[in-house]
């Protein structure tokens, strides 16, 4: 299968989206360093806090969640704001969360690391590893109630040299759930490069220890993202059982906002610039005649709106009355 | 020869000087080689000693905390450093049921002196999973040593009882008091430090305020709070005494009760949770000894029993502060 098969629609929604987070995590970082300046100051300015952004890894979030349906679940990780797009989690409430608002999706309380969108089915969390045993939960909720609905649990590198990633492969191999691990290997886990973490090449052929499906794939390439996330996500549809996936992807920017990358070799973020997922996606669409540049830059046009209006959103909302930190601890009134 | 240094810069000289002085000192973490650890605290470790003694561990907690106790039983002294006390959940089982308990279990036989260094607090926006202190839930579990430093001098000092203590120790170190230049920090953190090694006992509080009036008993970055209120609290008449509890365990009952004795009032202030913690057993250990003696109802400021939330104005709303210390004072003492 090849570009050629995938209709031109599915091919501009996919441009659409990795543009779209491409912008957002880029306008994001802008306005995180204001008010972080001259001195860096982690607590200050409108995004205060950690913030870890996306830049480079589109093609994961992107090739993967354009199979899903709004019931399939995706839990994401630390790094998580490419699959909230991917997955439709609504981009104004998304970032008025970042912002601190009241009006954003958890209404301040959980912020940039802790997004959460039950009509999406889309979760995430600041601990790392932990996405794996949640999605296996998802999976057996699916096979309990006899639907078809899917559970994908991200993870990075690092992750999966954490013990709830072999344990949940198991589970869910054992159980034979329909549930995706999907790793993103962008080579780093804050300053520890994976070859010295990692005891494999590939995360991918920890597939073998749990005799379920392992494909690595070239991030570089939505397509071939597409395609293996395509196979993954209709093995999981027909009950065949879960698959692990490693998409690898370069991160484009620091671990964290801030992040002085002192560790990191000048040639790898050279590498990560040749292998812009949404450059060379742009470049397919037009080498193949696909889509126009008039086509492409009404898209652009088009994101750079929406992303603006977000913004506009999140910086004119109210902060959440201050009591309101006081409850919620518990369902059904404190 | 002394000089002013940041906690951070403190507690990698102290490690440093015990890796020269016993060569089965060594570290264990993420990023805590060439990143120097994301909060400095084994800064310059590396190029003094090399990748052996240095280790950049995967992300596989429950694996290099275990391998701690298998390193200790050896005649090993282990220092592992885990980020942030948030993460430990999934470390817990080797921490709890083995490290705590190998030396009582074992009747003696086995000697763990393992150091276990994390970061605690909050006050940036970094949300429910990288906000917390937990120092409380380590302290409730019978074996662990509780290590709470509050400036650079005892930082260095305590780091080095630590080492050389027999037992596991668990030495927390606040965020905002580490003097990052990126993070907020009293410059009162930042104190004289004596080049040369030296210990601060573990067990011993510090009164680092005398007054006749109320005995406000803290740790970590809130004895700061408590300072700068007993400023303001001098001008209204009141004499606030500030106790540095500097270790929960073993807890220096002695000096509180002391203090107690001679004021007759008694606030606690705690970063965390207020519930089952810190607050509880030090009222509960005066209580039991000089209740009778008490001027006021004793008092605590913690954490109210919710998760940290995001928002700036959430987190100051339940974040214990200088002005809910002046104003707990104000109403004991009237
Ligand atoms: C249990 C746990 N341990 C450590 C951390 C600190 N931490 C946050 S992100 C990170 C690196 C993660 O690397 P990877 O999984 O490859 O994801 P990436 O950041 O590269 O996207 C670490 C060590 C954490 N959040 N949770």
């Amino acid at each position: 299968m090849g570009v050629e098969e995938i209709p031109k629609e599915t091919l501009l929604e996919m441009y659409r989206t990795m543009h779209k987070i491409r912008t957002y995590e880029e306008t994001l970082a802008k306005w995180y360093y204001e008010g972080k300046s001259p001195r860096f100051d982690i607590s200050a300015g409108p995004i205060p806090g950690e913030l870890h952004l996306s830049s480079g890894q589109e093609s994961a979030a992107v090739g993967m969640c354009i199979h899903l349906k709004p019931e399939d679940a995706v839990i994401g990780t630390h790094r998580a704001h490419h699959f909230a797009i991917a997955k439709g989690v609504d981009l104004k409430k998304m970032t008025a969360e970042i912002f601190g608002k009241a009006t954003g999706l958890s209404g301040g309380k959980g912020g940039h690391m802790h997004l959460f969108d039950v009509s999406k089915n889309f979760s995430c969390s600041g601990i790392v590893g932990a996405s794996f045993p949640q999605a296996v939960g998802v999976g057996i909720a699916a096979k309990l109630k006899g639907e078809d609905y899917v559970a994908v649990a991200v993870g990075g590198d690092g992750a999966a040299n954490q013990g709830t990633f072999h344990e949940a492969l198991n589970l869910a191999a054992v159980w034979k759930l329909p549930v995706i691990f999907l790793i993103e290997d962008n080579g780093w886990a804050i300053s520890v490069p994976k070859e010295k973490s990692t005891a494999v090449a590939k995360n991918s052929e920890r597939a073998k220890a749990y005799g379920i499906p392992g494909v690595s794939v070239d991030g570089a390439d939505v397509i071939a993202v597409y395609e293996v996330a395509k196979e993954a996500v209709e093995r999981a549809r027909r009950g065949e059982g879960p698959s692990l996936i490693e998409v690898r992807t370069y991160r484009l920017r620091g671990h964290f906002e801030g992040d002085p990358q002192l560790y990191r070799p000048k040639e790898d973020l050279e590498l990560a610039k040749e292998k812009d997922p949404l450059r060379n996606f742009e470049k397919l669409l037009l080498e193949k005649g696909i889509a126009t540049e008039e086509e492409l830059s009404r898209i652009r046009e088009e994101n750079e709106k929406e992303v603006q209006e977000a913004i506009d959103f999140a910086l004119k909302s109210p902060y959440p009355e201050p009591e309101e930190a006081l409850k919620g601890v518990f369902a059904g009134g404190d | 020869m002394a000089r002013k240094l940041p906690m951070y810069k403190a507690i990698s000289e102290a490690i440093a000087q015990e890796m020269e002085r016993d060569e089965n000192v060594f570290v264990m973490g993420e990023d805590i080689g060439a990143y120097g650890g994301i909060f400095g605290a084994t800064s310059g470790l590396l190029e003094k000693f090399g990748l052996d003694r240095v280790r950049d561990t995967p992300i596989s907690e429950s694996a290099f905390i275990g391998a701690a106790l298998g390193a200790a039983s050896k005649g090993m002294r282990p220092i592992v450093e885990l980020m942030f006390v948030d993460f430990f959940g999934v470390a817990m089982d080797q921490i709890y049921n083995h490290i705590a308990k190998a030396h009582y279990m074992s009747g003696g036989q086995v000697k763990m002196p393992i150091v276990i260094t994390t970061a605690i607090g909050g006050g940036y926006s970094d949300a429910a999973q990288h906000s917390q202190c937990l120092y409380g839930l380590f302290a409730h579990v019978p074996g662990l040593k509780i290590v709470i430093p509050s400036n650079s001098y005892d930082a260095k000092g305590l780091m080095i009882s630590s080492i050389r203590d027999d037992n596991p120790v668990m030495y927390f170190f606040h965020k905002g008091l580490m003097g990052l230049g990126w993070m907020p920090s009293p410059e009162e953190a930042a104190v004289e430090v004596p080049e040369e090694p030296y210990t601060v006992p573990i067990g011993e509080a510090k009164v680092v305020r005398e007054g006749d009036d109320v005995t406000i008993a803290t740790v970590s970055r809130m004895v700061y709070e408590a300072l700068w209120a007993a400023e303001e609290l001098e001008k209204a008449g009141i004499n606030a005494e500030v106790l540095d509890l500097r270790t929960l365990v073993p807890l220096d009952r002695k000096t509180l009760i002391n203090s107690v004795k001679k004021t007759g009032r008694l606030l606690v202030v705690d970063e965390d949770y207020m519930s089952y913690g810190m607050s509880g057993e030090v009222i509960t250990s005066v209580v039991e000894k000089v209740g009778n003696e008490l001027k006021a109802l004793p008092r605590r400021i913690a954490y109210p029993d919710v998760p940290v939330p995001y928002s700036r104005v959430l987190e100051k709303f339940v974040l214990p502060d200088k002005e809910k210390i002046i104003a707990a004072v104000k109403e004991m003492v009237q």
